[in-house]
């Protein structure tokens, strides 16, 4: 550990020596790296701040919090142009933020968003997710049309932000077409795993699957699992059974070329690009950003050429 | 051993492995019809035959460890740490049979590693494979690189977690078959006995020649074989290793098989039987609540209530209070050489 801490101090003294050639130096505070969705968010972030001419500076917090206030003291000592977080947690950013007001560097959030006064910091990036529940539902309302259409849905883990959120925007979108209707609703705890063994049981309890006409998954990898039980089941996924889900991670692309999914509503690993522009209006025009910028939730069908959007999702490290 | 001794001293487990199938009955209708699909066996009975498989598996390496007082935490890890390591050598090219083989050999170094620490260094078990428990994850995480590392084009591997054979799916013939040589292994052998001795009391049994130290590096070794195989089927089900999640909470639920099943957790007598049937409950159980269709916030809730139920049910106090006639004088004696070891 002391080591790796060491090098780290090391690669930051010889990137300050360097930093002079670059427009824009930032520091990014990154959590760490417990999901795939996550490295994909750092290696994003790098390759538009290399894309930009942007020095950055990366901290790994490896999920705690007091690495995280740590990596901004140092990049306020650094004198950064401005820093990004993504906060593992939500309380305890204040005195940090000030000392970062006080130096008069601009933070952005990433991701997430902190219980803080607004004013310290710049501005927040972050997806809706009850917005990403409401585009999944709004394919599945366009394409059934008036059929009826019994839905099963898998939740995410019970209580979690992203779960409650999405099954919401879901639900408000279908709440106005009658013949839409959710018959069973289960937690699958965004897993694979749990993903199967659900819709197992959702087959087996609706009849061998034949009243279900569309599963909705609260992200792709328990969709993917539940693709796999369906397929069992001596059912076809994706024509059977309409298969939607949230986050566009590319295994849910090979589903795609298979014909075994329908659609799936990005959660967009590019929290940066956004975060870089507002910044670089700020710096150049003065201009105040909104409190909160809000990310595409793109919808992906299989029509997206998927292979092409898996090879390049692939390279990002999900 | 009878069967009818079996069925007797398993009477508890028995009746509520029934009432909970009959349970689920209500609740689906269609609970035990069982049909040929695909050229296998399908149904709900099937699924907890085929969803249970990973605990029942950790359940067996796991009796023999509770039965030398000792306990594994780490199984659960082991599994995602196995997993990971089949996906690797399957999607580096690796035949089945040396995917297997790799797999098998890390799970058993695993337990071998616990073994070390408790039977070697006389370390508390809960603590000694506390150590993996928490390290195994990170280390599934470093060999699959932090992401869910799939394997869809190898069905070689997929087979032996959704494959089938006569019909069954396979993760049910292989835990029926390790059930099996486990079974042959302790009870066919002095050893059984050799490791309820180590449990009642190590030292004693350590004077009297039994070799101690061997049999416990033994049994954390099969608990960690037994890990391996679960981890094993648990990524061939969904075609990758998820090393965050594979196994995740599952030696919870190994001990709780255990449990229900009638082995105490001081060491001594124990049954593999009734890890089984334990481990069966709680799959139905499982199963069943999934069924039901209840909004998801009350799964564990009711898992807990019913699984209060069963413990209250076995318990001591009530099993002497309902037969009086039929106390378990072995139990009670086990139990008062096992303060007296405590007090020593």
């Amino acid at each position: 550990m002391r080591t790796l801490n060491l090098l780290a101090a090391t690669a930051f003294a010889t990137a300050l020596s360097i930093s002079s050639a670059f427009a824009l130096t930032v520091g990014f505070s990154q959590i760490g790296s417990e999901s795939g969705w996550r490295a994909a968010e750092t290696s994003v972030t790098k390759l538009e701040a290399q894309k930009r001419g942007i020095d950055l500076k990366f901290a790994d917090a490896q999920q705690k919090q007091e690495n995280q206030i740590k990596a901004v003291r140092s990049f306020i000592a650094q004198g950064v142009d401005a820093i990004f977080i993504a906060p593992v947690v939500a309380t305890g950013w204040d005195a940090v933020l000030k000392e970062a007001k006080e130096a008069k560097i601009p933070v952005i959030l990433l991701d997430r968003t902190i219980d803080a006064p607004k004013d310290l910091y710049l501005t927040a990036v972050t997806s809706d997710t009850v917005y990403e529940g409401k585009v999944a539902g709004e394919w599945l309302v366009k394409n059934v049309g008036d059929k009826p259409c019994n839905i099963v849905e898998l939740q995410g883990t019970t209580g979690s932000s992203p779960a409650i959120n999405r099954k919401k925007g879901f639900d408000d979108a279908i709440a106005s077409h009658a013949n839409l209707k959710i018959i069973r609703s289960q937690t699958g705890d965004f897993t694979r795993t749990k993903g199967k063994e659900v819709m197992e049981s959702f087959i087996k309890a609706e009849g061998g699957g034949k009243n279900i006409c569309a599963l909705y998954a609260h992200n792709d990898d328990m969709a993917v699992g539940a693709i796999q039980a369906i397929k069992e089941a001596g059912l076809k996924p994706g024509k059977d059974i309409l298969v939607v889900s949230v986050d566009a991670v590319p295994d849910i692309f090979q589903a795609f070329i298979a014909g075994e999914a329908n659609a799936t509503v990005e959660l967009t690993p590019n929290m940066a690009g956004p975060a870089f522009d507002a910044l670089d209006a700020y710096l150049k025009d003065k201009k105040e950003p909104a409190k909160w910028i809000q990310t595409e939730s793109k919808l992906y069908t299989p029509a997206d050429d998927p292979q092409k959007v898996y090879d390049e999702k692939k390279g990002l490290g999900y | 051993m009878a069967v009818p001794t079996i069925v007797r001293e398993r009477t508890p487990q028995l009746i509520v492995l029934v009432v909970i199938l009959a349970l689920n009955a209500i609740i689906s209708p269609g609970f035990f019809s069982i049909e040929i699909q695909n050229d296998r066996l399908y149904g709900s009975l099937i699924d907890v035959l085929n969803r249970g498989a990973p605990v029942t598996l950790l359940a067996i390496g796991m009796t023999l460890v509770i039965a030398t007082k000792g306990i594994d935490l780490s199984v659960g890890a082991v599994m995602a740490i196995v997993g990971a390591v089949a996906a690797s050598l399957i999607t580096s090219g690796y035949s089945l049979p040396a995917t297997l083989a790799g797999s098998l050999f890390v799970g058993l170094a695993c337990g071998l590693w616990n073994g070390a620490l408790v039977a070697l260094l006389d370390i508390q078990p809960i603590i000694a494979t506390l150590i993996l428990m928490v390290a195994g994850r990170g280390i599934a995480q470093l060999i699959t690189e932090g992401v869910i590392l799939t394997f869809n084009d190898k069905p070689e591997l997929i087979f032996v977690g959704s494959g089938s054979f006569l019909s069954l799916p396979m993760p049910v013939i292989i835990w029926v078959v390790v059930a099996i040589l486990a079974i042959l292994v302790v009870r066919r052998s002095a050893l059984g006995l050799l490791i309820e001795a180590i449990g009642v009391n190590r030292r004693a049994s350590t004077l009297s020649g039994v070799n101690s130290r061997v049999i416990l590096l033994a049994v954390y070794a099969v608990s960690g074989l037994c890990a391996a195989v679960a981890g094993v089927i648990a990524a061939a089900d969904i075609k990758g290793a998820d090393a965050n999640n594979a196994g995740l909470w599952l030696e919870m639920d190994a001990i709780l098989a255990v449990v229900i099943g009638g082995t105490s957790l001081l060491g001594g007598r124990f049954s593999l039987v009734g890890s089984l049937m334990g481990a069966m409950i709680i799959q139905s159980l499982n199963t069943g609540i999934l069924l039901a269709g209840f909004p998801p916030e009350f799964n564990l809730i009711i898992k807990a209530v019913i699984i209060l139920i069963i413990l209250i049910v076995q318990s001591p106090a009530s099993q002497a209070a309902m037969a009086g006639f039929r106390t378990n004088r072995h139990t009670v004696a086990v139990k008062t050489e096992n303060r007296e070891h405590a007090a020593r």
